[in-house]
C-alpha cells in the first residue's frame, strides 16, 4: 500500500527549521538561562528524528550526508581539548577562561570556553543518538 | 663463611642437573648429584666439635627485614644432627640411585632436580630459626615430595598417592602456619630462639594452647601420626630411592624435628604432654598391628616406619614430662627419643633400599610370590637380617639399646604423679609392650617369609640373581652402622645424641656432658625392661610361628570401615557436596540472582537501619502539599500500574512514557527548568527509540513464571520500595551538615561568568562529570552500532564457547 505524506511532508520542512534554530538558541542560551549543550543536542536529534519520520532513511542520509561516528569524535576532541587547553596557561586541568568583548553586530558580549566545551557536548549528544537510531532504524 | 647460603647449594645444583642429562649422555647424571651431598656432608662433620661443647653457630641473609623475616641457618646439637643425616642419608640414596634407575629409561633430569630441591627444602627446614622461613621450606618439601611420589606420572596409583600426601601434609602445613602466627603474635618475634627464651611469657596467654594444637597438627601430618598415616602406604608408589629417602630417614621425621624443637616452649603444657605421648603410642600401636596385614614388602616397611614414628613421637612427649619432675627417671625420654631417631633412619634406610633390590631383581613386590631367596641374594639377605632384627629390637644390633631405652621410659611414665598420670599411667607401657610384640612380628614376617623357606613353584616376574655391586654398598654401609651403634652407642651419644638434648631441653642442661645418660647393653638381672624384652620375644616368636592361623582375622575388617576409606568418603563428598552447593544456587537463571541480591539488599539496609537507630521521621521538615503535586502523583501511580500490568508491550511502552512526562511535569513544579526540558526531550527520543524497535521484538510472555514465584516477585519488590522509602524519610528528615549551594550561589557569575547555575556547575564547577558522562554516551552510541552490525548469529550458530 502506498501511502500519501505530502501534508507530513510539507510541515516538516518547515517545522524542522523552527526546531533546528529552537535548539541552537537553547544551546547559546545554556549559559544564563535554561538550556545548554545536553539540551540543545537532544532537540537537534529531535528535529532529525522528525525528517526522519516524514521521510525514509535514505533520503535524510542523502540530504545529511555525515557520519555520526565522526561526530562523536570531533565532540569529544572539542571537550577535552577545552579541558586540557588550560594546562598551557599554566593553570590546573579545567580552567575555564571568559571576558567581555564588544562584537560588531552583536554588541557587548561574553565570551566563555565553557561554550566550546558544550559544543562538544552537543556534537556527541547529536552523534550518539543519531548513530543509534540510524543503526537501529536501518537493521530491518 | 655465611653457611646459611649452603642451604641453597642443592637447589643451585639442581638448575645444572638438566644441562649434564642432556648433553653427556654416557655418564649417569646421578655421579654428578651425589658431589653434593657429599660436599655438604664433609663440610657439616666440621661443625660437630662445635656443638660437642653446647656451642652454636648462626649465619642469617636477611629476606624482609622489615617484617622481621629472614634466612637464618642455626646450627645446635639437634638441628645438627638431622643435616647430617639428611646430607649422609642423601649421599648414599643418591648413590644407590645411580644403579636402580636406568640412565636410558628414566628421566633422570626431573628426578635428580625434585630430589636436590627436596634436599635444599629439608636442609632450610632442620637449620631455619625464624618461624616463617621455616614454613617456607617446609611447604617446599610437601611440594618437592609430591613431585617425587608422583615421578611415575603415567600410573594411576601414583598420581593418587601424591595428590593424597599432599592433601594432608599441606593441610598440616597450613594449621601449622596458624600456629606459627598465633606465636608470632604472642612473642612478638618469628625468632624460635627469642620465642623460646621467653617462654615463660607465653604460657597462659590466650592462644597458647590453641597454637600448641595448630603446630602439632602439622607435625602429626608431616610425621604420619595416626589419623593422618594413611598417606604413607600410598606414596609407596614412589621409586624405592625417594621411599627410603623421604619417606623413612628424612621428610617424615620434619614433624617430630618441630616437636622436639618446639619442646622448651610448650612443655610446660599439659595438653602437650598428653597429646603427644598419646598420639605417638596410639600411632606406634596402631602402625605395628597394621604392618603384619600387608602382603607387599613397601606397605609393611611404610606401615612399620609410621609405628617408629609414633615410638620416636611417644618418648618426645615423654621427654616433656622432665619440665614438671626433677626426677632424674624422666630425663632419659629425651635421649631414647634421639638414640632411636638415629637409629631407625640408619636400618630403615636399609630395609628399604633392600625392598627395592628385591622389586629391582625378582619383578614383584608381593611377599606372597617371594620365598627361598637366601641363597640367591645372600647380601641382601644379610643386610635385610640386620636391619630388621634391629627393628625388632634383638641385641647385638642398635634397635635393641633403643627399645630398652624406650620400655624404661614408658615404665617410667607411671611414677609420675601430675596430669593424672599417675592413674592412666599403667596402660602406657602395656601398650608398648603390646606394639612391641607386634613390632617383633612384622620384623619377622618381613624377612624370614622373604627370604627363607622354598622358592615359589610360580616362576618370578624376573629369575632372581643378586644386585649389582654398586646397588649393594649403600645398603651394607647402614647395615654395618646398626652393627657399629650397638657396640659404641655411647660414642654416638657423646657425639650426636647429648648436644641434640641439650636442644630440646636447655632449662635442664647447660652443656652436653651434663646429660647424665649411660648406655648400658645389659641392665642386671632384676632390671625389669630385661624381663619385658624376654618375654616379647617368647611371645612374639611363638605368634610369629603360628602367624598363617591368625593373620586372617584381619580379613574380619571390612573395606569401608578404615580410614582411608574416609578419606576417599571426605574427599568425594567434598567435590559432589561442593558440585551440588554450587548448582543448587547457581541456577543460571538471572531472576534467581536478582532475588538474591535484592533479598540481601532489604535485610542488610532495614537490619542496619532499625540496629543502629538510625529511622527518624522528621514532620518538620517536609514542604507543604501542594494540590498540583497531589495530581502528578496520582497519575504517575497510575501509570506505574499500568506499566506493571500491561498485558501487551506497547501499552506498557505507552505509560513508561506518561511515567517519564509526569516526572518531567514535577520537575516544573520543584522549580528544574533544565531537568524538566532533558527530561521531556529524552522521553520523546527514548519512546521513539523503543517504538523504533518495537517490531523486532517478541511477543511479552511471562517467562515460565507460576503464581508462586510471582508472589516472591512482588515480596521481594514491595520489600525494596519499602526499605528505600525509609531510607529515603530518614535521609531527608537528619541533615548533618548544611548544603553547599550557597557557595555556588555566591559565586556563579563572579567566579564562573554565568547565570545558570544548573549549566555552570555541568560545564565549568563540575565539568569532569559531564567529560565522561559524553564518553558513556559515545561508548553506548560505538556499543549500539558494534552489536548490531557485527552480530555473529548472522553467521552459521557461532558459539563463542565451542
Amino acid at each position: 500500500m502506498k501511502t500519501n505524506d505530502v501534508i507530513l511532508q510539507t510541515t516538516t520542512k518547515v517545522v524542522f527549521f523552527i526546531i533546528f534554530l529552537f535548539s541552537i538558541h537553547i544551546f547559546f542560551a545554556g549559559h544564563f538561562a535554561p538550556g545548554g549543550g545536553f539540551v540543545g543536542g537532544l532537540l537537534t536529534t529531535g528535529a532529525l528524528l522528525l525528517l526522519l519520520l516524514a521521510f525514509d532513511l535514505k533520503t535524510v542520509q542523502k540530504a545529511l550526508p555525515f557520519n555520526f561516528i565522526i561526530v562523536i569524535g570531533i565532540g569529544l576532541l572539542l571537550s577535552l581539548g577545552t579541558a586540557a587547553g588550560s594546562i598551557f596557561f599554566n593553570v590546573p586541568f579545567f580552567t575555564h577562561a571568559f571576558d567581555h568583548f564588544t562584537l560588531p553586530l552583536f554588541g557587548e558580549t561574553e565570551l566563555h570556553t565553557a561554550m566550546i566545551f558544550d559544543a562538544g557536548v552537543y556534537l556527541v549528544v547529536v552523534g550518539s543518538a543519531l548513530t543509534m537510531i540510524q543503526t537501529i532504524g536501518g537493521d530491518a | 663463611m655465611e653457611f646459611v647460603l649452603l642451604i641453597f647449594l642443592p637447589i643451585l645444583a639442581a638448575f645444572f642437573v638438566p644441562l649434564l642429562f642432556k648433553k653427556i649422555k654416557g655418564i649417569h647424571t646421578g655421579w654428578f648429584v651425589l658431589l653434593v651431598p657429599i660436599a655438604l656432608f664433609i663440610y657439616y662433620l666440621g661443625f660437630v666439635t662445635t656443638t660437642l661443647d653446647g656451642g652454636t653457630a648462626v649465619s642469617e641473609l636477611r629476606w624482609i627485614p622489615s617484617l622481621g623475616i629472614s634466612f637464618v641457618s642455626y646450627i645446635d646439637g639437634l638441628s645438627l644432627l638431622f643435616t647430617l643425616l639428611i646430607t649422609g642419608i642423601g649421599a648414599l640414596v643418591v648413590l644407590y640411585s645411580i644403579f636402580y634407575l636406568d640412565k636410558n629409561r628414566e628421566k633422570l633430569n626431573n628426578f635428580y632436580v625434585y630430589l636436590l630441591i627436596f634436599m635444599s627444602a629439608m636442609l632450610g627446614v632442620v637449620q631455619s630459626e625464624n618461624l616463617i622461613s621455616l614454613y617456607l621450606f617446609w611447604e617446599l618439601t610437601s611440594i618437592s615430595s609430591f613431585l617425587l611420589i608422583g615421578y611415575w606420572n603415567t600410573r594411576d596409583r601414583s598420581r593418587f598417592g601424591a595428590l593424597k600426601s599432599m592433601m594432608i601434609t599441606v593441610f598440616g602445613g597450613f594449621m601449622m602456619l596458624g600456629g606459627f602466627i598465633l606465636l608470632g603474635i604472642m612473642g612478638d618475634t618469628y625468632s624460635i630462639r627469642e620465642l623460646i627464651a621467653g617462654s615463660s611469657a607465653l604460657v597462659g596467654q590466650d592462644f597458647f594452647t590453641l597454637a600448641l594444637v595448630l603446630i602439632l597438627l602439622g607435625a602429626f601430618t608431616k610425621s604420619a601420626q595416626f589419623p593422618f598415616h594413611i598417606w604413607l602406604p600410598d606414596a609407596m608408589e614412589a621409586p624405592t630411592p625417594v621411599s627410603a629417602y623421604l619417606h623413612s630417614a628424612t621428610m617424615v621425621k620434619a614433624g617430630l624435628y618441630l616437636v622436639a624443637r618446639f619442646t622448651p616452649i610448650f612443655a610446660v603444657s599439659e595438653v602437650w604432654v598428653w597429646l603427644v605421648t598419646g598420639i605417638g603410642l596410639l600411632t606406634l600401636f596402631w602402625g605395628s598391628l597394621f604392618a603384619v596385614k600387608q602382603t607387599d614388602l613397601k606397605a609393611i616397611l611404610a606401615f612399620s616406619t609410621v609405628s617408629q614414628l609414633g615410638l620416636i613421637m611417644s618418648l618426645l612427649g615423654a621427654s616433656a614430662v622432665a619440665y614438671h619432675t626433677d626426677d632424674a627417671l624422666f630425663k632419659f625420654a629425651a635421649f631414647a627419643a634421639i638414640f632411636h631417631l638415629i637409629n631407625h633412619a640408619v636400618f630403615k634406610g636399609s630395609l628399604f633400599m633392600v625392598a627395592g633390590i628385591i622389586d629391582h631383581e625378582t619383578g614383584t613386590r608381593d611377599i606372597r610370590k617371594l620365598g627361598g631367596l637366601m641363597s640367591i641374594m645372600p647380601v641382601s639377605f644379610t643386610v635385610a637380617f640386620i636391619g630388621s632384627m634391629s627393628m625388632a629390637g634383638l641385641p647385638p644390633f642398635g634397635g635393641f639399646l633403643s627399645k630398652e631405652m624406650f620400655l624404661q621410659s614408658m615404665l617410667a611414665l607411671q611414677h609420675f604423679e601430675l596430669f593424672n598420670f599417675a592413674t592412666w599411667g599403667i596402660v602406657l607401657p602395656v601398650v608398648a609392650w603390646v606394639a612391641s610384640v607386634f613390632t617383633f612380628i612384622y620384623s619377622f614376617y618381613f624377612v624370614f617369609k622373604t627370604f627363607t623357606g622354598k622358592q615359589k613353584e610360580k616362576p618370578l616376574p624376573h629369575t632372581p640373581h643378586e644386585a649389582p655391586f654398586g646397588m649393594l654398598i649403600s645398603p651394607v654401609i647402614l647395615a654395618s652402622l646398626v652393627v657399629a651403634i650397638f657396640f659404641i652407642p655411647n660414642v654416638v651419644g657423646k657425639w650426636l645424641v647429648k648436644p641434640a638434648v641439650v636442644a630440646i631441653q636447655p632449662d635442664l642442661y647447660t652443656q652436653p656432658s651434663d646429660v647424665a645418660v649411660h648406655v648400658l647393653a645389659w641392665h642386671g638381672i632384676r632390671s625389669e625392661e630385661l624381663w619385658m624384652t624376654i618375654a616379647l620375644i617368647i611371645v612374639g616368636f611363638i605368634m610369629y610361628l603360628t602367624m598363617h592361623k591368625w593373620q586372617k582375622l584381619y580379613d574380619i575388617q571390612p573395606e569401608y570401615v578404615s580410614l582411608n576409606a574416609l578419606y576417599d568418603a571426605v574427599m568425594t563428598f567434598s567435590e559432589k557436596g561442593m558440585n551440588g552447593l554450587s548448582r543448587f544456587y547457581m541456577t543460571g537463571l538471572i531472576r534467581t540472582y536478582l532475588l538474591y541480591m535484592f533479598a540481601f539488599i532489604i535485610s542488610i539496609t532495614t537490619a542496619t537501619l532499625f540496629i543502629k537507630k538510625a529511622f527518624v521521621v522528621d514532620m518538620n521538615s517536609f514542604a507543604p502539599v501542594s494540590v498540583y503535586g497531589m495530581m502528578i502523583a496520582i497519575i504517575l501511580v497510575i501509570a506505574v500500574g499500568m506499566v506493571i500490568f500491561a498485558k501487551t508491550r506497547l501499552s506498557a511502552i505507552i505509560a513508561l512514557g506518561a511515567v517519564g512526562y509526569s516526572v518531567a511535569l514535577f520537575f516544573v513544579i520543584f522549580k528544574a527548568p533544565d531537568l524538566a526540558l532533558t527530561q521531556l526531550v529524552i522521553e520523546t527520543v527514548s519512546v521513539a527509540l523503543f517504538l523504533l524497535a518495537f517490531k523486532h521484538l517478541p511477543a511479552l510472555s511471562n517467562h515460565g513464571e507460576t503464581k508462586r514465584t510471582k508472589l516472591v516477585n512482588a515480596i521481594i519488590a514491595a520489600g525494596v520500595g519499602i526499605t528505600v522509602a525509609l531510607v529515603a524519610l530518614s535521609a531527608h528528615s537528619q541533615k548533618l551538615i548544611p548544603s553547599i549551594s550557597q557557595y555556588y550561589k555566591d559565586t556563579v557569575a563572579t567566579e564562573a561568568g554565568g547565570g545558570n547555575i544548573v549549566n555552570v556547575i555541568l560545564v565549568d564547577y563540575r565539568g569532569f562529570d559531564t567529560l565522561f558522562e559524553i564518553a558513556v554516551l559515545s561508548i553506548a552510541g560505538m556499543g549500539v552500532l558494534a552489536m548490531i552490525k557485527l552480530r555473529l548469529s548472522r553467521k552459521e550458530n557461532t558459539d563463542e564457547n565451542k
